[in-house]
């Protein structure tokens, strides 16, 4: 398991493989729809929501623009309360920072706090390299881990897995990873966390390094912020000697009071609560609390390429809610494995081909794991107009162009494979600069239309595998208007 | 008042009849119709799949065709946002490649006389009830660049409640994508016909005889779906409906 996820298949034959498994459709659907229509009511219920989602699509702009100095202010509020800070410049380096600072504690464990940041670079797998071991303490996060699985939804990792499958999960593998499962596990919700509470409770009492990311980082203060369900993030946070925090550098905002913003948005948002349960803040280190160490580790990773792209750098106002998920049609069929990313659905369709680039077959089938139906743009606390940034990206796939890569200004070449969609594009484009040659293209075919196959060839054939072709009419429009002067002459 | 019918590529090539329909409905209304033989494609094929630089010269033809007009009406939700959405868009980006003002300038004037046909029919010429008769039951399906790109509202369903002799029933999920999505339903066909099937089993639960749409591109899918799954039900534009009368109606 990697968190790059190389070497996935393209995103239309991993979705379809998705699309046939029927246990999976149907767990997303229930939960997909459950948490979707919560989430509608709990935004209904603010009556400035509409103001709410722009302020926090400026505050993140504005920081954005500005994202440099913010940095820097936030390196000298956590330095002087006490912290380290450590920058990598890409996830090897931000592994290689992590390992360090474990192997300087003399320990070989640590306890994880659920982070994107740190799957993205693959952390856990890159600790493990270094004989170190890393338990995910989130409910959702440690059924992935023990089931060898990878995480197919931002908030709920575990989305495509039933109560009876984790179940499974938890008799088997939980003894392997410390205290085994207690015997006649049933699948009722009760029990399963109970007996997850007894699991994770022996690691939280024995680890002295705790791993997180962050939600937000206040450059005023030097503040990070962690807003979670269930607790077992605080402990993480509040129990080990060492802490050390894995944070993509575009989770800053300037000062204290533009967390209000967010602490609305957010946690409505992501699991339809008015305020998450727990919301854990804390600043370097306090003497005689919490842990004696705390290390900084920003994370670049893509992300000031992605700031260089005009279109593209709105994906990084990203809050990481899920709201775009839930309510995805695609994601809802084809399931967060199939998007090769710790980002799927919508947002993991942009964010990932610009933090790792067009390259890849996965990559490059990104931008096209959409309809553009615009609902995730619609629910997007932070207004990314992800279609925008979709169809942008296609168009770096198709016709290459300018890009920021590893700092460097360079002309990306069109993605491979595309070459008879582009000479088909161009030729539509000249026909229907003429519209002489479309008529008698229309004409043409009109008058050859009983010949015409009811199944296409070559690509058009995945059409014509699953749904009829409607059949020409004997005249286009432009014909009988001509002929009959708009039907003021005979029919 | 004189206005220009934009019907679309795919209308006039595959759809005729309901060119047809806007021409019998808008006349019908004391508008005169014309179809400028000039007009070929908006260009939301080319500019959605990232052929953006193909799609320009289409904008700039578009605007050219249509520039004398009072208004533009167009049968098609996503065509209508394509202009009104995705021209000034277009402008802006030529103007941020330092390519100058030119195309933003020549697609300004034809953007805000640009309508949907529903929209049209309610904003410019004040009317919900067209004097309509279509004696069957029907649901409506909100298509995704109607509803959210040009914010449609209810003024489809404000037009249909008012035609004569239609029932007209609730779609569950109508706000759900069906699935076509131009190359989309190509490019990641099983994704697009999962949607598809949801779309047409949820429109067959209401026991209508007819789902309506205004955008034929996603009928054509939809309807395609129906065909292949044997559904008891049937495609149809809203034009056709608004067309239909007692002593000319439409199926
Ligand atoms: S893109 Fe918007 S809706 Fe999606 S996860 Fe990020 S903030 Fe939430």
């Amino acid at each position: 398991m990697s968190g790059t996820f190389v070497g996935m298949p393209a995103f239309p034959e991993a979705a379809r493989a998705a699309v046939d498994d029927a246990t999976l459709r149907g767990n997303l659907r229930h939960a997909t729809h459950t948490i979707r229509a919560k989430r509608a009511g709990a935004v209904a219920e603010l009556a400035d929501w509409a103001e709410l989602r722009e302020a926090g699509r400026r505050i993140k702009d504005h920081t954005l623009r500005h994202l440099d100095r913010y940095l820097e202010q936030l390196e000298a509020s956590v330095t002087a309360a006490g912290g380290t800070v450590h920058w990598a410049a890409d996830a090897d380096e931000a592994n290689r920072i992590v390992a360090r600072l474990v192997e300087e504690t003399g320990e070989s464990e640590v306890v994880k706090v659920k982070s994107m940041a740190t799957q993205e670079i693959g952390l856990n797998e890159a600790l493990e390299a270094e004989g170190i071991r890393a338990y995910e303490t989130d409910l959702a996060e440690l059924i992935v881990q023990l089931g060898k699985d990878r995480p197919s939804h931002i908030l709920v990792p575990a989305i495509h897995r039933n109560r009876g499958e984790i179940r499974e999960i938890f008799a088997h593998e939980m003894a392997a990873w410390g205290r085994p499962a207690p015997e006649n596990l049933t699948d009722t919700p009760a029990d399963l966390a109970e007996a997850a509470r007894l699991h994770l409770r022996e690691k939280f009492l024995r680890a002295r390094v705790g791993v997180s990311g962050a939600n937000f980082m206040v450059a005023e203060t030097g503040t990070l912020v962690v807003v979670e369900s269930e607790g077992n993030g605080r402990m993480c946070l509040t129990l080990p000697e060492t802490l050390i925090s894995v944070v993509g550098i575009e989770k800053i905002v300037p000062t204290w009071r533009d967390l209000e913003v967010f602490l609305q948005t957010l946690p409505r948002s992501s699991t339809a609560e008015r305020m998450n349960p727990y919301t854990s803040m804390w600043t370097g280190t306090t003497d005689e609390d919490g842990p004696r160490a705390f290390h900084l580790v920003l994370l670049d990773n893509g992300r000031t390429d992605a700031l260089a792209d005009q279109v593209g750098r709105q994906a990084l106002r990203c809050i990481r809610c899920s709201a775009c998920l839930n309510v995805c049609p695609v994601y809802e069929r084809a399931g967060g494995h199939a998007y090769g990313s710790v980002y799927p659905g919508p947002i993991g369709a942009i964010l990932s081909p610009q933090l790792r680039g067009t390259g890849s077959e996965i990559d490059a089938s990104l931008p096209y794991a959409s309809s553009l139906c615009g609902a995730c743009y619609e629910v997007c606390p932070v207004a990314i107009d992800i279609p925008e940034v979709l169809v942008h990206l296609r168009e770096r796939v198709v016709e290459g162009g300018p890009a920021v890569r590893g700092g460097n200004k360079v002309v990306l070449r069109p993605a491979k494979g595309h070459a008879a969609e582009r000479a088909a594009m161009r030729a539509a484009a000249w026909a229907f600069g003429h519209p002489g040659a479309l008529g008698t293209g229309q004409r043409l075919a009109s008058r050859s239309r009983r010949l015409h196959p009811r199944t296409l060839p070559g690509p058009g054939r995945a059409w014509s595998h699953t749904r009829d072709l409607p059949t020409l009419p004997a005249e286009p429009f432009r014909d009988w208007w001509q002929r009959t002067r708009g039907g003021k002459d005979a029919k | 008042m004189r206005v220009a019918l934009f019907l679309t590529c795919v209308n006039d090539t595959l759809y005729p009849e309901t060119g047809k329909a806007v021409v019998r409905l808008l006349t019908r209304l004391g508008v005169e119709v014309d179809f400028p033989m000039g007009q070929t494609c908006c260009g939301q094929a080319h500019y959605n799949t990232g052929y953006r630089h193909e799609a320009e010269p289409l904008a700039r033809r578009f605007a050219e065709v249509f520039g004398e007009y009072e208004a533009v009406v167009t049968p098609s939700g996503s065509c209508g946002a394509m202009v009104r959405e995705l021209y000034p868009r277009m402008g802006e980006r030529a103007r941020a490649e330092g390519r100058g003002d030119s195309l933003a300038r020549t697609v300004a004037p034809v953007v805000p006389k640009t309508y949907e046909l529903t929209e049209f029919l309610v904003d410019v010429l004040g009317v919900t009830d067209v004097g309509a008769w279509y004696p069957h039951t029907v649901t409506y399906h909100p298509t995704c660049h109607g509803l959210r790109g040009l914010a449609l509202g209810d003024r489809p369903r404000r037009l249909l409640e008012a035609v004569a002799g239609l029932d007209l029933v609730e779609l569950p999920g109508a706000e759900e994508c069906c699935g076509f999505g131009g190359t989309f339903a190509v490019k990641n066909a099983a994704v697009s016909a999962a949607m598809g099937t949801d779309k047409v089993r949820s429109a067959e639960s209401t026991g209508a005889e007819v789902l309506c749409a205004a955008d034929n591109s996603c009928l054509m899918h939809i309807g395609g779906t129906m065909t292949r799954l044997r559904a008891g039900i049937r495609p149809v534009h809203i034009a056709e409906i608004l067309a239909s009368t007692e002593e000319d109606p439409a199926l």
